[in-house]
């Protein structure tokens, strides 16, 4: 489907940095304390504070640097972006302007659009710059007043600028989903949107299809879910749309989106906003990134979701939708390589991770790293199977003991319970001529042409069994007899 | 590159100061005189020379990742002009 | 080792006298408290306090005494201190000298303060000075001014005119200070007292109300160079709370205090001795200058030829930082708040336009206009740019010289208002000082005579980064062959 108009979007992202202190100052960034008890004298900005920068979110940085393919600057500065607002206590937000940590870089990703094929997409990355995040206005009335809460002013952030590069909602949100992955991957994000570690602001535009000219974008802030990623955007792009077919410009503003309305509205903002008056900030000396810092952040950092993915089609012979799913998180991917280095069938490992472990971990709200199915246990109730010892079904009663914790070994239920399936086709055909003697019209009805009644019989097989027997073999002999 | 009034007026803001039409007059002029004097660092060929944001040279100190601050609320707002809950209080913000 | 004779009056006393009185058990450090509270009672009417708490200090000063009890000893030990109130206290208001600041109390001590009071000094108060340490002549404190000595129809020099004041008028041995442009040297000179900025980043910055970050440095006013070296190596240090305060070992700034001064050379820069000089400065400034070469030192002639545009690069670097510093004073968190406003924004513009003196506002201004959108790279960029030219030059010279020595100011003291009306006569005060407050080196101010009016005259010394020692040595040489330093205006 063609239209007259083509969507450009780039994004800036702020990752709220997985540090145990500020970036600047010695307080706790632990989310959820009471008000202002998580804020020194110098996230307060009291008369003469000074700050000294974390050396985690350095390492934070140059992580996601290094996983972006980005460049890291050697050496980069700190500068002050002087505006006044409550929350920002120096009035100047500590950040970096002319020279970044990390420069260039970029992210491939698969898109799903709702009408075409799927298909892959890279987006280039402009920069990624460290700075400080303000603190909160709480807008419950205080008489008549609003509240400022210091505690996240401080808290390290890196923020992700993107080339314009993107073209629709769909792409928009597909990059930052694999942003937010990566993050978490790394290790340098929690990753919790509710609480605000990953906000999410777009520059949006709109122009002829075919023209190489940049529209007006306009800026929408704070996006902290990707529905409201994605509903803003496609608003914004229909507000901009229908402007301009009405003859009206679009003017460059910030706006912000009302999710209840679903609707982007201007910021109450003043003319002057913009001129932030950059400078290096003469309290902080020039960060210096040494190539044997780089190499110890390197050396240090996991294998990276796109390179583990091309070795499990690789090494284990995995689709590549099985591949994409098992790196979705690295706890899965770490779980699932466990159970996959122990049996013989990776293919079995993945179907058991995907669906079993995964629908089990999704119920109980459990992340990979806590599943109480230790991998090592799951690969021997996978070669049980794979041996013939026991049947898929029996297999899928023990999972449920096993993590229940009603059973902590696979070997000791099966002997314990006499679950080995019964493959004797010996007993098996006995079983069968019982119940082909016992169920005469059941016989006949298949004879008859009735495929089901053929389940019928495979049923009451498994009952007289107590669902040992061994599926394919029932199968089998039950064909064979019926002939 | 003489200031106006509107000039005045527009860095005040910027500034946060309140500053009535009498005082930008006054402040204009004053600005302008300083500016004037201000104005003889353009005649220097600064070609080459990079520019000296610390007197010293030197590298940023990185400190280690550790939690060493429990601020004491009680003692870090108590100069507070106004609070409540253990926040401090303003003017409505509007967004 | 001392240059300064045994006086009278136990207020007379050098900072290393007083040391030796407490030490041999002469005096306790309660009996000298309870001496220099009582001048600085008498002595209200220069105004050189803002916050004094005699049940505070003499607390301290016991304190002091007890620790000596316990076979503590040292040359600071009970020796009494006043700091000027840029420099926060949690047991006294900081104020900075401006309403903003009004009844504002700290919940840290500055590292200076700190240090300081380790090696046991004991605390008299805090100082006035130009606000937010913006002046020269402690004309801008809004707590009224100081008066000089010497002469009170003079001023005594800013910012850190509260702590000259208090010096030269023996109101406490030793005050510490800031200089940004010459705070400390230009009051020194007009108060005929020795005043002593050290290299950028030897102080700690942690507490100081910062004014211009890559200028601002802690120094001291005291009655000669010995007792500055003494209290240095108690204050000069490494401190991790400051990213820019330098990693280098501690010293013994007392070392080179017998310096030979055979084959140094002194470096005098041409454009120091140019129109504008007072004669009378002029000519005491070359007799001092003799005096070093009878002692054994060499005059060489060293240029510094952009040293004139040190002035208006310290006015875009200097005030271009303090606006931003400065953006913290919003009524939000502490300080002064509105009394009446329509709006959160009514609020901000309103108690900054209450809270602040003209001066302040007027560098605000020009530091928010230098670095405006269209207006940073001819200005900021390009003052940044020339400031490295200045403090290129100063390597040149130091190529050729081990100190350089000239003039600290262009005349004596001048009379309250003489220059308040003129911003731009007040900035070109401090040419001396300014260019090497850019290049962040050592320099200080001692006394070498007296002009116009009896009001005294300093001569500046300058040195390499780092060379503190050496160039107190040089100041404490020419302190053991003559007695300016020791003067005490009358009625003192």
């Amino acid at each position: 489907m063609t239209s007259a108009w083509e969507t450009v979007i780039g994004l800036e992202t702020h990752v709220q940095l997985q540090t145990a202190s500020k970036i600047f100052s010695g307080a706790a960034t632990a989310f959820g304390a009471q008000p202002n008890t998580q804020a020194s004298v110098v996230d307060l900005a009291l008369p003469g504070v000074l700050p000294v920068l974390n050396a985690g979110a350095v390492e934070c940085a140059v992580r996601l640097g290094i996983a972006v393919g980005g460049t890291i600057a050697p050496r980069s500065v700190f500068a002050r972006k002087n505006y006044f607002y409550p929350d920002l206590p120096k009035g100047y937000q500590i950040s970096q302007y002319e020279i970044p940590v990390v420069q260039g870089g970029s992210l491939g990703f698969a898109v799903a659009p709702r009408d075409g094929e799927p298909y892959f997409k890279t987006v280039r990355l402009t920069r990624a710059h460290l700075e400080e995040d303000a603190g909160k206005s709480l807008h419950e009335d205080y008489r008549g007043m609003s509240g400022i809460d210091l505690n996240r002013a401080g808290t390290p952030l890196l923020e992700v600028v993107t080339e314009p590069d993107m073209r629709s909602s769909a792409e928009a949100v597909a990059y930052a989903r694999t942003l937010h992955a990566l993050v978490v991957w790394l290790g340098v994000c929690d990753g919790n949107m509710q609480e605000g570690s990953f906000r999410c602001d777009a520059n949006v535009s709109v122009r002829p299809a075919g023209s190489q000219v940049f529209g007006t974008r306009v800026e929408i802030k704070n996006l902290n879910s990707f529905r409201f990623l994605q509903q803003a955007i496609e608003h914004e792009v229909r507000r901009q749309i229908e402007r301009i077919e009405d003859g009206g410009r679009i003017v460059q503003e910030t706006r912000l989106y009302d999710p209840d309305r679903d609707e982007t509205r201007s910021m109450r903002s003043k003319e002057d906003a913009a001129d932030y008056r950059y400078f290096p900030d003469p309290d902080l000396l020039p960060l210096q990134i040494t190539p044997a810092f780089i190499a110890g952040v390197q050396a240090a950092l996991p294998e990276l979701p796109g390179a583990m993915r091309e070795r499990f089609v690789r090494d284990f012979g995995l689709p590549a939708q099985d591949a994409a799913a098992l790196t979705g998180s690295r706890a899965l991917a770490t779980y699932f390589e466990q159970v996959a280095g122990a049996v013989a069938d990776r293919k079995a490992a993945a179907n058991w991770v995907l669906g079993e472990v995964s629908a089990a971990l999704n119920a109980a709200g459990l992340d990979a790293a806590q599943c109480p199915v230790p991998a090592t246990e799951l690969a021997v109730l996978i070669s049980r199977v794979g041996d013939g010892t026991i049947n898929l079904k029996t297999a899928k009663e023990l999972f449920a003991l096993l993590w229940s914790g009603e059973t902590h070994s696979v070997d000791a239920v099966i002997d314990a319970r006499g679950l080995r399936q019964i493959s004797d086709t010996g007993a098996i055909e006995r079983v069968v001529d019982e119940v082909l003697a016992a169920n005469p019209a059941i016989v006949a009805e298949f004879r008859g042409g009735k495929e089901k009644a053929f389940q019928s019989l495979v049923g009451q097989a498994m009952k007289a069994t107590k669902g040992k027997a061994n599926p394919q073999q029932l199968n089998e002999v039950l064909r064979r007899k019926l002939a | 590159m003489s200031l106006k009034l509107a000039d005045v007026h527009r860095i005040a803001l910027l500034a946060r100061i309140e500053i009535t039409d009498a005082q930008a007059q006054e402040s204009a002029d004053q600005l302008n005189d300083i500016l004037a004097m201000i104005e003889r660092i353009s005649r220097v060929d600064t070609t080459d020379v990079a520019p000296m944001s610390h007197p010293l040279d030197g590298v940023q100190r990185l400190r280690p990742d550790a939690v060493t601050e429990q601020p004491d609320r009680e003692r870090t707002m108590v100069n507070a002009p106004e609070q409540q809950d253990g926040l401090f209080l303003v003017p409505r913000v509007v967004e | 080792m001392s240059a300064t004779p045994k006086p009278a009056d136990l207020a007379h006393a050098s900072l290393a006298q007083l040391g030796g009185l407490l030490d041999r058990r002469e005096v306790s450090a309660v009996e000298l408290a309870t001496h220099f509270l009582g001048r600085i009672e008498r002595h209200r009417n220069i105004n050189a306090f803002l916050d004094v708490r005699p049940e505070v200090t003499l607390a301290q000063a016991r304190q002091a005494d007890a620790r000596r009890a316990q076979g503590e000893t040292g040359p600071l030990l009970g020796v009494p201190i006043a700091h000027k109130d840029v420099f926060v206290t949690r047991d006294w208001a900081t104020t900075a000298s401006s309403r903003i600041l009004e009844g504002y109390i700290s919940p840290f001590d500055a590292t200076v303060v700190e240090s300081l009071a380790q090696a046991g000094m004991v605390c008299l108060g805090k100082l006035n000075c130009d606000e937010f340490a913006m002046g020269s002549s402690n004309e801008n404190s809004a707590y009224g001014k100081v008066l000089n000595p010497w002469d009170h129809g003079a001023v005594p020099g800013g910012s850190s005119g509260g702590s000259a004041a208090a010096v030269a008028a023996r109101l406490a041995p030793i005050a510490s200070a800031t200089d940004t442009g010459g705070s400390i040297r230009e009051p020194a000179a007009f108060s005929g007292i020795t005043g002593t900025k050290p290299t950028y980043g030897r102080p700690s910055r942690w507490g100081m109300v910062a004014f211009a970050s890559s200028l601002d440095t802690a120094g001291l006013l005291t009655i000669d160079a010995q007792d500055c070296a003494l209290a240095f190596n108690a204050m000069l240090g490494f401190d991790p709370k400051d990213s820019t305060s330098v990693d280098r070992p501690r010293e013994d700034y007392t070392r080179a205090l017998d310096i030979d001064l055979k084959g140094l050379r002194i470096g005098v820069p041409t454009e120091f001795f140019a129109a504008g000089l007072e004669p009378e400065v002029e000519a005491a400034v070359r007799a001092a200058l003799r005096e070093y070469k009878d002692m054994g030192a060499t005059l060489v002639d060293v240029a510094l030829p952009n040293a004139a545009l040190g002035i208006p690069v310290y006015y875009v670097v200097a005030s271009a930082e303090a606006s931003s510093n400065l953006s913290r004073f919003d009524g939000v968190r502490f300080g002064l708040r509105a009394k009446q406003y329509d709006d959160l924004l009514d609020m901000m513009r309103k108690t900054r336009a209450q809270g602040f003196g003209a001066e302040v506002k007027r560098r605000i201004l020009v530091g928010t206009y230098v670095l405006s959108h269209g207006y940073y790279d001819a200005y900021f960029l390009q003052a940044s740019r020339v400031r490295r030219v200045i403090a290129n030059e100063f390597q040149q010279a130091f190529s050729q010289c081990d100190i350089i020595a000239g003039p600290v100011t262009s005349g004596v003291a001048f009379g309250f208002g003489e220059k308040s009306a003129d911003p731009v006569a007040m900035y070109l005060a401090d040419l001396y000082t300014v260019p090497s407050s850019l290049a962040g080196i050592p320099a200080m101010s001692i006394p070498c005579g007296f002009g116009r009016l009896g009001r005294p005259i300093g001569l500046q010394l300058m040195a390499n980064h780092f060379d503190e020692a050496r160039m107190l040595g040089v100041a404490h040489r020419y302190q053991a062959v003559t007695d300016w330093h020791t003067r005490v205006p009358a009625g003192y």
